[in-house]
């Protein structure tokens, strides 16, 4: 039983680091801020609760541990993670960041132009 | 243009409370494991500033409706109250006393004054930050 749960906990880690590491690589490959964010919003939160979920199951059995912000921190994590990376896409969006020249279609672009135009009439910091 | 923040907002809801559930979980630890008014105090101060981000100045104000600055002179006197009051039992100023009770729902549990000084410290960090950041945030 203990061989068996360490073996899950040096699993779990490792797939936390190779998955962290694949993030970076991704960040540095990646052509544009789109592709980017995608990389790194998905596979660095699994890395992330990966590792956070081996290091609890370490506390739990090897220590006898049983640590509920862990287990907050997985789920805060889940949470958030992607609504920052929602929220840094659109922001690169809505600021004008061309996507890369691989992209086949861009539906959103007319939403924001005629979005834009019918409220011209705003006052200029709301645009 | 007008954005809707809807991912935002519903996500603040849930993750607000989870940041102030934490945050008085690191103000009621600080006593045996690492934390205290002051993380506590800032903790909190940072999920207000989440609903700051996303909601506006005027909505949180409403829905809070807070003087900071009282908030500051609460924290101030209870800390001042907590050391002045060793002065009655005829021992130096800042003297803390603790004895165990029994409460009715948490059990046998030690109570020590040391943690009315600490409340004092986390309502004063709450209600500064949140005092710099609302007035550098508003208009006024």
């Amino acid at each position: 039983m203990s061989v068996i749960i360490n073996i899950l906990i040096v699993i779990t880690i490792t797939v936390g680091v190779v998955f962290t590491a694949v993030t970076t690589i991704g960040i540095l490959r990646f052509p544009d801020v789109y592709t980017r964010a995608h990389a790194a919003s998905k596979s660095a939160t699994l890395g992330v609760m990966s590792i956070l979920l081996g290091v609890f199951i370490h506390f739990w059995y090897n220590e006898g541990h049983f640590s509920i912000q862990l287990l907050l921190g997985i789920v805060f994590l889940f949470i958030t993670s992607p609504i920052g990376g929602h929220l840094m896409s659109r922001a690169a969006y809505m600021a004008g960041v061309k996507p890369t020249d691989l992209t086949v279609g861009d539906d959103l672009a007319e939403v924001v132009k005629k979005a834009k135009r019918e409220n011209s009439t705003l006052k200029p910091e709301d645009q | 243009m007008r954005t809707n923040d809807v991912i935002l907002q519903t996500t603040t809801k849930v993750v607000f409370f989870i940041i102030f559930l934490f945050a008085i979980h690191i103000f009621f630890a600080g006593h045996y494991t690492p934390g205290g008014g002051f993380v506590g105090g800032l903790l909190t101060t940072g999920a207000l500033v989440l609903l700051l981000l996303a909601f506006d100045l005027k909505t949180v104000q409403r829905a809070l409706p807070f003087n900071f600055v009282i908030v500051i002179g609460i924290g101030l006197l209870l800390a001042l109250g907590t050391a002045a009051g060793s002065i009655f039992f005829n021992v130096p100023f800042f003297t803390h006393a603790f004895d165990d009770f029994t409460l009715p729902l948490f059990g046998e549990t030690s109570l020590h004054t040391a943690m009315l000084f600490d409340a004092g410290v986390y309502l004063v960090v709450v209600g500064s930050a949140m005092t710099i950041i609302q007035s550098i945030g508003g208009d006024a």
